[in-house]
């Protein structure tokens, strides 16, 4: 039996991290773009790219690549020594709608995996344009990434890559789509959004003997995490639900519909309110006895203030620190290098409540004890 | 005539080994089974004896008589031979590998002589239901051991019964809610407290045992974070268990400190002493303040390590809290020794009798042909090797050690290779694969990982110094190849019998199988 050969798709952000040499935060939109090249920024996003693809040389022969023209790919693709069908062409000044265009010419094709280069604002005009509806993997050129669908360098992007289309790895897992408005961060203020989920490939470890036991039970871990949640709730009480695949995991044992990237409230088992803001919270919870549920968020590992604004400084003075649930895998934790967990509510008083030590569910009748801090540093 | 140190030398220096293991094919036993062969053929009872006592098999109850054979192989005797050694020679064992990969194991040198005296008839054909009065000689090894383990611990009490360190860290958690409860806090006190780099065991046999778990984060140092055990402890904290060194090698000073803290708030504290190589004869549990502590007989005091066992997990307690030990002790009176079970307060039993004898013979004479200023010494020793061993392989490019930088460990490392991982795409896990075609190995981390790919060493005293220059070597070169050419890495190892494995079958409950039975069963799902 034959089998069709995976094809992968590639797009290059070429403008990605334009602006970071020069100090400006950030590369969104083409008048930052032209400043940053009056700066005398130099475009490092194609040859990072390149980086990634000539870790594909290799098997070059065992994939289809399908690629955008000029610098949003061939360029890069060439100076890899790939052959690639070209499906789009935007010409030579490119925007984020060429990103989007291609990423849906990309799924069009039927692509096995679409590799993307570029930072947050690229991963966010990918998740536009596909959602969670195929593989997608970042290679990290961009300025900001906060955003978790990038491998940690070009090199290790392509491998995983590799290892996709030759079927090593199989699994994928939900990483958080997350970018801060840039021209608020110029002003000196950070205000991050969840804007969603892609589903990138997870690389799987080699199992070493009983000393290592297998880590495909994330998922589990994080079902497990949220039973005991779920288990600890009190009657007749409101629990605010934050947005996150933690969560969402607390939704899916109390057999409810959440929101991904919403915050949802619940009592006694019923969904009370379904992707609520501050004002629809404070309604609901003012007065009576209610809990947050939270998550960390991001790679920074905010527990407020970047993607859950909704649960906001006077939601959480309303509930108070002791009734907020934080909950996490270990593996997130240990992802974080166990760092202080940020808050950034936008109010001193309750970023100064929040800050000191939190307990955080990490399994049945298992917590950790994390420190919370300010800002990142 | 051929120059036959070329091949091993090179301006002195030693060549990475042209290392190539042995690969035979091997079936599995059961497969090598051929009906009615046998290794050895009973005589029949004799005329004599089977007119006194007729058929032997009468004396055996109904209820207990097998209704078919045991599925076992039928196997002849040099068949079993070749069949095993073909076996230990695909295994990358102790004996003949440079074993300091393995860290958090502390592999050392078992001397064989040892094992001439736990495998002697006079201990090896014993039975625990032998009269205590025919092996008073065991039972005085098994208490002279103790102790030596006492003076090395400063603990008042020891049992050998458990059968690994989990099984002590199990018995300990025992113990500490067996003391609340004595106390009228059994059921208030709820909770153990452990750190993210102590052992995993502490947190998941005091689980098992049903403590809820709180676990401290370490400080950006790496030591456990001491505000964080201030913000978690309170009066439903049943005890502390912590490792110290912990895995990453770094030894926390403050120990006494967490201590205190915790028993101010009325909680017990256990020193897991699975690290314990590097302090022996150098701080002692008791002076820290512990009121409980084990040691591992595998690991620090030499008795190989079997796989999965026999074992023993010697656990230490303070006098007070003697009465919670298993079951039984062995007591002296007048140069009498004895099981004692007559132990009322007894958390009962976690392992057969008084545990594995054999460690305990294998141990004890460790200890004696040391003495204590030897034991002291291989505890220095293995220091010394550990930062000698640091800073060669700081040395090569992509290796770090996070955390406590610039500061000596005790006596293991846990490196990082996420420098070499950014470069090169190349994980952790297969540089250690790679490794095996020069003959060693290493070992990553307990999952999920902390410190990204991870490496830990733990060059014991057992190791020379052209053994750990030639160990970074084999690194060096890894690492060089890594750069050089990824793929070749990822795709290694070339010179060991099996290459590369399908792990999807270890994650797939349909697919896994660990015993023969298993694999009919499900080889052609």
């Amino acid at each position: 039996m034959c089998t069709p050969r995976p094809k992968l798709g590639l797009i290059v952000n070429p403008v990605a991290g334009l602006g970071g040499a020069v100090g400006l935060k950030g590369s969104d939109g083409v008048d930052t773009q032209e400043k940053a090249l009056a700066l005398g920024a130099v475009p490092l996003s194609p040859a990072r790219a390149t980086r990634a693809l000539e870790r594909l040389a290799k098997i070059k022969d065992l994939f289809d690549l399908f690629t955008c023209g000029g610098r949003m790919g061939l360029e890069a693709t060439r100076s890899a020594g790939l052959a690639a069908t070209v499906i789009t062409d935007p010409g030579d000044v490119t925007t984020a709608d060429d990103t989007r265009n291609a990423a849906q010419a990309m799924a069009g094709q039927g692509v096995d995996l679409l590799l993307f280069a570029g930072g947050d604002g690229t991963a966010r005009n990918i998740y536009d344009a596909v959602g969670d509806s195929i593989s997608v993997l970042g290679i990290p050129t961009g300025v900001k990434i906060y955003s978790g669908a990038y491998a940690v360098s070009p090199a290790a992007a392509g491998e995983l890559a590799a290892d996709f289309l030759q079927g090593k790895t199989k699994e994928t897992h939900d990483a958080e789509v997350m970018d801060i408005d840039e021209a608020s961060l110029r002003q000196g203020r950070v205000s991050a959004q969840l804007y969603g989920y892609l589903r990138i490939p997870r690389r799987r470890r080699l199992t070493q003997g009983v000393k290592a036991s297998s880590d495909a039970g994330e998922a589990v871990a994080a079902a497990v995490a949220a039973a005991d949640v779920v288990h600890k709730m009190k009657a007749g009480r409101y629990y605010v639900i934050g947005p996150g695949t933690t969560t969402r995991a607390v939704m899916s044992e109390l057999k409810l519909e959440g929101t991904l990237i919403g915050v949802d409230v619940v009592r006694d088992g019923r969904l009370e309110a379904r992707d609520v803001g501050e004002r629809q919270i404070l309604d609901l919870v003012t007065g009576q006895d209610a809990s947050i549920v939270v998550t960390v968020i991001g790679g920074q590992g905010y527990l407020f203030g970047r993607g859950n604004q909704q649960i906001s400084a006077r939601v959480i003075r309303e509930v108070g620190r002791e009734n907020i649930i934080v909950v996490a895998t270990r593996a997130k934790l240990n992802s974080l290098r166990w760092r202080p967990l940020l808050v950034d509510t936008g109010d001193d008083e309750v970023d100064a409540v929040l800050s000191g030590y939190i307990r955080v569910v990490t399994g049945h009748d298992e917590q950790a004890v994390c420190k919370v801090g300010g800002l990142e540093v | 005539m051929r120059d036959i140190t070329k091949e091993r030398f090179q301006d002195g220096k030693p060549l990475l080994r042209r290392y190539h293991q042995a690969r035979w094919d091997e079936p599995i036993i059961f497969e090598l089974s051929s009906k009615d062969e046998r290794g050895i053929l009973l005589p029949e009872v004799e005329k004599g004896i089977r007119d006194k006592v007729g058929d032997v098999l009468d004396a055996l109850p109904e209820g207990m008589r097998r209704e078919r054979p045991p599925a076992l192989p039928e196997i002849s005797q040099p068949q079993v031979l070749r069949h095993y050694v073909r076996l230990s020679q695909q295994t990358l064992g102790a004996d003949f590998n440079i074993d300091v990969g393995q860290g958090t194991c502390t592999m050392k040198y078992s001397p064989k002589v040892h094992e001439d005296l736990a495998r002697s008839p006079h201990a090896a054909c014993l039975h625990p239901y032998q009269p205590d009065e025919t092996v008073q000689g065991v039972l005085e090894i098994m208490y002279s051991f103790e102790q030596i383990l006492k003076e090395v611990s400063g603990m008042d009490r020891f049992s050998m019964q458990p059968g690994a360190g989990s099984a002590a860290i199990y018995a300990s958690a025992s113990i500490i809610r067996k003391y609340h409860e004595m106390r009228g806090e059994g059921d208030t006190r709820d909770e153990i407290i452990t750190t993210s780099f102590s052992h995993p065991s502490d947190a998941a046999c005091a689980k098992v045992a049903g403590y809820n778990i709180v676990t401290l984060p370490p400080d950006k140092d790496g030591y456990p974070d001491f505000e964080a055990l201030e913000a978690a402890i309170s009066e439903r904290t049943a005890g502390l268990l912590m490792t110290n060194p912990e895995d990453t090698g770094i030894f926390n000073p403050d120990i006494k400190d967490f201590v205190d803290l915790a028993h101010e708030n009325g909680a017990l504290c256990f020193y897991d002493q699975a690290n314990a190589n590097g302090i022996l004869g150098i701080t002692r549990s008791r002076e820290a303040g512990f009121d409980l502590c084990h040691f591992n007989l595998h690991k620090t005091f030499s008795t190989p390590h079997g796989c999965g066992g026999p074992a023993a997990g010697a656990l230490g307690v303070t006098e007070e809290l003697a009465q919670f030990l298993p079951t039984p002790v062995v007591a002296c009176e007048d140069g009498i020794y004895r099981l004692d079970y007559d132990r009322p307060n007894s958390i009962g039993k976690v392992g057969a009798f008084h545990g594995s004898a054999g460690c305990v013979i294998r141990a004890y004479a460790w200890a004696m042909s040391l003495g204590a200023d030897g034991m002291k010494t291989a505890a220095e020793v293995a220091v010394l090797n550990n930062n000698y061993f640091l800073k060669k392989v700081l040395e090569i490019p992509g290796a770090s050690a996070p955390y406590a930088s610039g500061k000596y460990r005790i006596e293991q490392v846990r490196y990082s290779w996420e420098e070499l991982t950014k470069d090169t795409g190349v994980h952790s896990e297969e540089l250690g694969v790679r490794a095996a075609d020069y003959g060693v190995h290493y070992w990553t981390s307990h999952h999920p990982f902390v410190i990204p790919e991870p490496m830990t060493l733990e060059p014991t005293e057992s190791y020379t110094r052209a053994e750990l220059d030639e160990y970074v070597e084999i690194l060096r070169a890894v690492a060089q190849e890594a750069r050089d050419n990824p793929d070749k890495i990822k795709k290694g190892p070339y010179n060991c019998p099996i290459h590369q494995v399908n792990h999807d079958e270890f994650d797939d409950p349909n697919k896994w199988a660990i015993t023969w039975r298993a694999y009919q069963k499900k080889k052609d799902k």
